[in-house]
């Protein structure tokens, strides 16, 4: 298992010291370490288990159950395109199509430069303008080919 | 004088450039010396018409949409600060055609008001409904809730008044309110849109649920991919518990009743009040054998209120002009206001609140003005990705739900998702086998191999593989898992894939060799 940087370590366990306390606070700290490190550390789960008093298992099952935790480093923009319903009828699979090319990856993959990671998203509460994409949190809709394009020459320019 | 403009803060309308655009009409403000404040609204619905910008003239609030950063300067030199024509000019917005005619009680303020402003909030009737409930009984309360006829619009349509009867009648002790606020559905914003645009209504009904039944913690469970509405929540929150409409002495009652967000973790399944109950308490959210109902042994093992947004949202409006008014909207079971989203590949598409009963021809055509592609519309799933594929023979149904039960659909959270005649329904069949697959929490096998096996046959008919006998191994499938399954995702997922063969078994058919 990969090993945290000493000062990783101690961002992990300061988390889950202060959300403790909370009732239910498992979800909580994980969130909390993923906004701090971009992703939650398989070397995380240890610390966690020790500080909150569950069992390594237990950590690592919710981890793994929810796709929003990320267990490998992103890359500097995540894309998230959505694969949903809405999105398909306005031509969601061209458009991945074009942005598996475009940034050279596939889904759930980071590019080698470290830019992009690239994820499908199940709904992203746009459904009136698809196919919507969200980058670092920022959202867009209608989205053609030509403006996925100028979204990721920018990195991420603010909406 | 200042001019107020308004220009929504939605997250749908920041996807197509609001915020570009607010910033481009302080900075020409700026420029011109024109005293403009810039008011963040929520959206008026008119998704086809945002970037929608209003301002408050003495004719009342004039539209123009849809703005671009390109248009910025030449609504200034239109002289727009005071309704001057331009070529985006929609006049009054109350008067638009498409808002005109929709019965907006849930949503009348969204678009309307400043969403951060406990102040405007109140000025536009909030908070009358929990100073009237704060003057009854809790019996009272829920039985005007019951008698309103309000039932859950999450997607499960149980009646709010019995769930909330449930646990009043559980013993005295340590009882929630929790908010499903995980808008999971493709083809539903409505949560959303609320959550953005009116806050404090979402917060005034959990208010108003946890005196009725006594409880004094309230979560709202909120999905991940609302990074906004989060924001939005947050800040309202701030704000009641600022003017003491939350906190240990609610609007100088004596009664506490305390409110805290949690984000859920990108998982469909935790749109299933059980399984939200699992998540809230920190674990896999893994989906729980009923009975202990919620009402009964819910959160960290606690009487528990599990309601939708929208249905909470509800309740200030039912309480503020009594249980008979609400009722006096719908047909047959499904009283009040529904409002319904019209999604995908639609010329109109947006938010319409309406009573139930309006058909789905009005809502795609009339509403909807057909395709966005302007190709003949060939299916619409309503429902979620669990709803049923509907044809255009079946377009006369009526948006009640009952109505669509009766065709072996469903009308779930109210969304409506629209195909033109370019769709493949095998395809879309087999997406719903591969989402179910995806998101199925593993707990039970119906749902978890089911989905998986249901991918794979479809594959096969997909492939001109052994067609007929694959076709029947597939409705067996279906059945399967309707009668199998624990909860609603292995037990609804088949829907559409047995609608999509009831109806467009052409699409199937074609690959059988």
């Amino acid at each position: 298992m990969e090993t945290l940087p000493p000062a990783e370590s101690a961002v992990v366990q300061r988390i889950a010291s202060d959300l403790k306390g909370r009732p239910g606070p498992l979800l909580e700290v994980l969130h909390a370490i993923q906004a701090a490190l971009g992703y939650v550390p398989g070397a995380a789960v240890p610390i966690v288990a020790e500080v909150l008093n569950l069992s390594r298992a237990e950590v690592h099952g919710v981890v793994t159950f929810y796709h929003y935790f990320r267990r490998s480093r992103p890359g500097a923009h995540t894309v998230s395109l959505c694969q949903a319903e809405a999105c398909q009828s306005m031509g969601a699979a061209a458009l991945a199509a074009h942005a598996r090319r475009r940034l050279g990856i596939d889904f759930h993959q980071t590019s080698p430069d470290g830019r992009f990671s690239l994820e499908p998203i199940y709904c992203l509460g746009n459904c009136a303008c698809s196919p919507a994409v969200m980058i670092d949190g920022r959202l867009y809709g209608r989205v053609t080919p030509e403006r996925f394009d100028a979204l990721v020459a920018d990195g991420a320019p603010s909406p | 004088m200042t001019t107020l403009v308004y220009v929504p803060g939605d997250a749908g309308a920041l996807s197509l450039g609001a915020g570009e655009v607010a910033r481009g009409i302080a900075e020409e403000a700026a420029r011109r010396r024109a005293a403009v404040k810039v008011v963040r609204n929520g959206s008026r619905g008119a998704y086809w018409l945002e970037p929608l910008i209003e301002v408050l003239t003495p004719r009342g609030r004039l539209a123009y949409g849809p703005v671009t950063t390109a248009d910025v300067a030449g609504l200034f030199e239109a002289d727009f600060l005071n309704g001057g024509s331009h070529a985006l000019s929609l006049g009054a917005t109350e008067a638009i055609p498409w808002l005109k005619g929709q019965q907006r009680l849930t949503f009348e303020r969204v678009g309307i008001i400043d969403p951060t402003s406990v102040a405007d909030y109140v000025k536009h009737g909030g908070y009358q409904g929990l100073t009237r409930a704060l003057s009854m009984e809790p019996a009272a309360i829920v039985q005007e809730i019951t008698t309103s006829g309000l039932r859950g619009r999450g997607g499960a349509a149980f009646p709010t008044g019995i769930k909330w009867k449930t646990v009043l009648d559980q013993p005295a002790g340590q009882k929630y309110v929790t908010c499903n606020a995980d808008e999971g559905d493709s083809g539903t914003f409505s949560d959303r849109m609320l959550m953005e645009g009116d806050p404090l209504a979402l917060i005034e009904g959990m208010t108003i649920a946890g005196v009725a039944v006594g409880a004094t913690q309230g979560y709202i469970y909120l999905r991940a991919e609302y990074p906004h509405a989060l924001r939005a929540l947050r800040t309202a929150i701030a704000a009641a518990h600022q003017a003491r409409y939350l906190g240990s002495d609610v609007a100088g009652a004596g009664k506490r009743f305390d409110l805290e967000v949690r984000v859920g973790a990108g998982a469909y399944i935790c749109g299933e009040e059980t399984s939200m109950l699992e998540s809230l308490e920190g674990r896999r959210g893994e989906v729980r054998v009923r009975p202990p109902l919620p009402a009964v042994k819910g959160l960290f093992g606690q009487p528990t209120i599990v309601n939708n947004v929208v249905t909470l949202a509800s309740v200030p409006w039912i309480l503020q002009h009594g249980a008979q008014a609400y009722a006096n909207f719908g047909m047959g079971k499904s009283r009040g206001t529904l409002p319904i989203q019209l999604a995908g590949n639609i010329r109109r598409g947006g938010l319409v609140e309406r009573a139930f009963g309006l058909t789905l021809r009005e809502l795609l055509y009339d509403y909807g003005g057909g395709t966005a592609t302007g190709k003949p519309i060939r299916a619409v799933q309503v429902g979620g990705p669990l709803g049923a594929y509907i044809p255009a023979s079946q377009f006369d149904t009526a948006v009640d739900y009952e109505a669509l039960a009766g065709i072996g659909a469903m009308l779930g959270h109210g969304g409506i998702v629209v195909f033109d005649d370019s769709v493949d329904m095998a395809r879309m069949a087999r997406y719903a086998m591969e989402f179910c697959a995806i998101e199925s929490c593993g707990k039970c096998t119906p749902c978890r191999i089911g989905s998986t096996r249901g991918v794979e046959v479809i594959d096969r008919i997909l492939a001109g593989v052994d067609g007929e006998r694959n076709v029947r191994l597939l409705e067996e499938l279906c059945e399967t898992m309707v009668q199998g399954s624990l909860c609603g995702l292995g037990g609804m997922a088949p829907f559409p894939v047995q609608s999509a063969l009831r109806h467009f078994r052409e699409d199937f058919r074609g690959r059988v060799k």
